[in-house]
């Protein structure tokens, strides 16, 4: 992240750094000019603009964080990954507090697979975005495309079949009366208008 | 007003119900009177269903606090197109939209359609009032739109913040337009089942309804994308969420009944597999209702938890039953008129392309149902989420790319050896060379690069249909090339506005590509700080936080974050997303209440490569300094282009008078037979 800090502000950190909490304060009420209300930086209606946040920290912005996050299920209710809940619906108050999980399990040497068994464990299977492919739930993930192929295989025995009777059919019947004769030039010109057409 | 309004829907709920029983008994007893009654019947349920839904409008346009659904869903403070659309905006006026829309529908089908098929219109009007006396039941039995209150507020609850969007006022009817007027072609169906009249004949009277109903899926499912990106804040368009799962599978059986139907018309073969199609995809937006005013499963998108959902199961599993035993009981009659003659035709790879469409509805539909079961089998509620459905769907998805650019490259009836690899050598080139081009820029993602390959078949495919089309009409009538492309589509326009479709389709397959290289960055940032985020293309952004502002609107207070952006240096603009505290004035003016948690919009930079996405998440300790999600979405804008161009072939398609020209057609028929006869049967075309 690049911070650009103003001469201002660098002199107002610099400044409630050494006179602590009192200036603290005072640089609440009398500090830097910036939007919102007075000069203080304080939004004039802070409640309109959603729940107070925490600051974003190096980990909070982590892709092996994020990869987690994306493998467990929020419990609010909301069908959401846990990433994608408390980066989008900022009322709910479920997905920071399995994020701060997730991140004190991180913290704690486990790896992606460790933290998401800590998940399972601590609040079920309903946790996972995708269930586990054991048992039942390979009914889930094979059921699809074992209907298609043998659908496909039913299919294509069944087409085969009956062309097979409708061929063996057609050759043991009379032979029909010979088509009109057609020169090659004829059909060679036909087979290209053809192509160009109903191809 | 709802007074009138609750007696016309009496009205037509005991019109819709004469009209049932009538038109099927008096069929069957043979009194033409009773039929010609029932028709003019299906015009009166259309005109008292007018009266009803104008009666709720006035009273949400007059702010008429004391109905219900008036309190429920509009503010005093809400503009007023808004307060136009919360007509569909909650449970009980969506079902009286919905049964508003299926009478106008069933009273154009009466009015437009063809004397030809006159035999069928009494059954037509039955089935179309059957629907829409049950859609008027739930409403007087469960979730009456006119219900008054004890008392009269001062002022409504107002209107969702999220569906306080453009998006929102045109998605949902759409959809439900889609969902609708699929009973039109359920109910020709259920005709031809009833009078035994099973040729082609029903087929032809629906073409326009079944592409009508497709398109306006197509373009409610679109507007759905775009609202939820633009609206939720997630930063994606399809979440796998079970109601938009149900508007895409009834999408799903109605693409493939316009493929497999083509057989029909053209060889008389697949009747009951397009009889099936038709009454699964009339089951199927049924089912789509269900799920979304059930509560039996959890969606973000789903109404409120009520008992309507009883009534629409109970009506899913009558309608099922019935529909199946009548095809079952004419299944002697729906006999083929000719067999298959090879797997290598036209034929054979539309029934694989219908097999792969109605397995991709089925995966669908059993991820969306697959917590239920699981609940009943091992008594666990099983999530079934994005990873799941990708996992399942992507590999089906992919065959059926490849057959789009398959089924249009092999002749009907059969095709030779020879003829395959002339039809396939440039097309097959243009998906190698895609899939040369995209690794050798750096791709190394296994479905992404599949995709892509095969959407440079599909458009091989597709240019080599159009330049062949194209090159015989400069040669055959000595016209310049525009001149030829432009006749040889619009003499055409089924058989080439459905490749325009099929050019939507691949837009849209490499469009859903760019989610696999989606960048999500979180920063805390002070004003003047910066946070830099890389783009998978490979250049910089960096977003500068300028500060915060708050400001009253009409019915909100609004709070905006704004962000300088610059890409790799050179400032490209501005970037505001809001937080929107929507209030209400319960005790008249200047009396603000706040009537919902505060609402996110995005800020949205959208460019052909790439959209640049930032969700204001909030401020810390109510000062200026702001969180901010910063996403970077590839190729975003060519999903709504995508959906723009299937919008525009379904158009070109059912535009008027889009069959085959008949002298063309005829003539190649003819030379078709002729070749056979004399080439024997190695060397079709």
């Amino acid at each position: 992240m690049n911070r650009q800090t103003s001469r201002r502000g660098f002199l107002a950190a610099v400044a409630v750094t050494m006179c602590g909490p009192a200036l603290t304060r005072l640089a609440g009420q009398q500090g830097d000019s910036l939007a919102g209300r007075g000069t203080t930086g304080t939004l004039r209606d802070p409640e309109a603009a959603g729940q107070q946040r925490d600051r974003v920290t190096a980990l909070d912005d982590n892709l092996f964080i994020q990869a987690v996050e994306h493998r467990l299920k929020c419990q609010c209710g909301c069908n959401l990954d846990v990433f994608t809940c408390r980066t989008t619906d900022f009322t709910c108050g479920t997905s920071p507090r399995m994020h701060r999980h997730v991140m004190a399990l991180h913290a704690a040497g486990k790896d992606a697979q460790g933290i998401v068994d800590a998940f399972v464990a601590e609040y079920g299977e309903q946790v996972l975005m995708a269930p586990k492919p054991e048992g039942f739930n390979w009914a889930g993930y094979l059921l699809p495309g074992v209907l298609i192929l043998g659908g496909g295989g039913v299919l294509a025995t069944v087409l085969r079949r009956r062309i097979a009777l409708r061929l063996s059919a057609a050759s043991a019947a009379p032979t029909t009366p010979a088509a009109p004769a057609a020169s090659p030039d004829d059909l060679d010109r036909l087979r290209r208008a053809l192509g160009e057409l109903e191809s | 007003m709802t007074l009138l309004g609750q007696f016309a829907l009496w009205v037509a709920f005991l019109v819709g119900c004469w009209c049932a029983v009538i038109s099927f008994s008096g069929r069957w007893r043979g009194r033409p009177d009773l039929s010609r009654t029932v028709v003019r019947s299906v015009y009166v349920i259309f005109g008292v269903l007018i009266v009803a839904t104008l009666s709720l409008w006035k009273g949400l346009i007059s702010h008429d606090f004391n109905i219900e659904y008036v309190a429920s869903y509009t503010s005093r403070n809400l503009p007023t197109y808004f307060i136009v659309s919360a007509l569909w905006a909650g449970q009980k006026g969506s079902l009286l939209f919905w049964a508003q829309v299926l009478s106008l529908f069933a009273a154009l089908a009466q009015w437009l359609t063809p004397g030809r098929y006159r035999d069928l219109m009494p059954y037509v009007a039955g089935v179309t009032s059957t629907v829409t006396a049950f859609f008027v039941s739930v409403m007087l039995f469960a979730a009456n739109p006119f219900t008054r209150l004890a008392f009269t507020p001062q002022d409504g609850r107002g209107l969702n913040p999220q569906l306080q969007n453009v998006g929102m006022v045109i998605h949902p009817p759409m959809l439900y337009l889609g969902y609708i007027s699929i009973c039109i072609p359920f109910a020709f169906a259920v005709a031809a089942l009833l009078s035994r009249r099973l040729d082609t004949g029903w087929i032809q009277a629906i073409r326009k309804w079944t592409l009508l109903s497709w398109l306006f899926l197509s373009i409610g499912i679109t507007l759905g994308m775009w609202w939820a990106y633009v609206e939720l804040g997630w930063g994606g368009y399809w979440a796998w969420d079970p109601v938009e799962n149900a508007s895409l599978l009834p999408w799903l059986t109605m693409t493939a009944f316009l493929h497999s139907v083509m057989i029909q018309e053209k060889r008389g073969m697949l009747k009951r597999w397009n009889l099936g199609l038709i009454i699964g995809s009339f089951l199927l937006s049924i089912f789509g209702t269900f799920i979304t005013r059930s509560g039996v499963i959890a969606s973000v998108h789903s109404f409120t938890q009520s008992n309507v959902g009883y009534f629409f199961l109970g009506f899913l599993v009558s309608v099922a039953i019935l529909a199946f035993t009548l095809l079952y009981t004419r299944w002697g009659d729906l006999e083929p008129d000719v067999a298959l003659e090879s797997m290598a035709s036209r034929e054979a790879a539309f029934l694989f392309n219908n097999l792969i469409f109605v397995g991709i509805a089925f995966s669908v539909l059993w991820g969306t149902l697959f917590p239920i079961l699981s609940e009943a089998v091992r008594g666990t509620k099983i999530t079934v989420g994005p990873p799941f459905f990708n996992r399942v769907n992507i590999p089906l998805g992919l065959l059926l790319l490849a057959l789009t650019g398959i089924g249009p490259l092999i002749a009907w009836r059969k095709t030779s050896t020879a003829n395959l690899k002339r039809q396939f050598l440039m097309p097959v080139g243009a998906g190698l060379v895609t899939a040369a081009i995209i690794t050798g820029a750096g791709m190394r993602d296994l479905y992404p690069i599949m995709a892509i390959s095969l959407a440079g078949f599909v458009l091989g495919t597709l240019v080599q249909e159009f330049h062949r089309g194209t090159r015989a009409r400069t040669r055959m009538y000595q016209e310049s090339w525009p001149t030829a492309f432009l006749r040889l589509t619009g003499r055409n326009r089924r058989r080439y506005g459905g490749y325009v479709v099929h050019l939507g389709a691949i837009i849209y397959c490499v469009a859903f590509t760019g989610m696999a290289f989606r960048v999500d960055r979180e920063a805390t940032l002070r004003p003047g700080e910066s946070v830099e985020v890389k783009s998978p293309y490979g250049h910089t952004y960096k977003l500068t936080h300028v500060g915060i502002s708050q400001y009253d609107m009409l019915n909100r207070v609004v709070t905006a974050a704004t962000m300088e952006v610059s890409k790799d240096g050179k400032p490209i603009g501005i970037l505001t997303s809001e937080k929107r505290q929507h209030f209400t004035e319960p005790g008249g003016q200047g009396t603000r209440e706040k009537s919902f948690e505060p609402s996110t919009e995005v800020g949205i930079r959208s460019g052909l490569r790439e959209d640049l996405y930032l969700v204001f998440a909030g401020t810390v300790e109510g000062t200026e300094e702001a969180n901010y999600r910063i996403t970077i979405n590839p190729l975003v804008w060519w999903v709504w282009f995508g959906g723009a161009v299937l919008v525009a072939g379904g158009l070109i398609t059912m535009w008027p008078g889009s069959g085959p020209t008949p002298s063309l057609s005829r003539a190649a028929q003819s030379g078709y037979e002729v070749q056979l006869a004399g080439m024997g049967t190695g060397t079709g075309v």
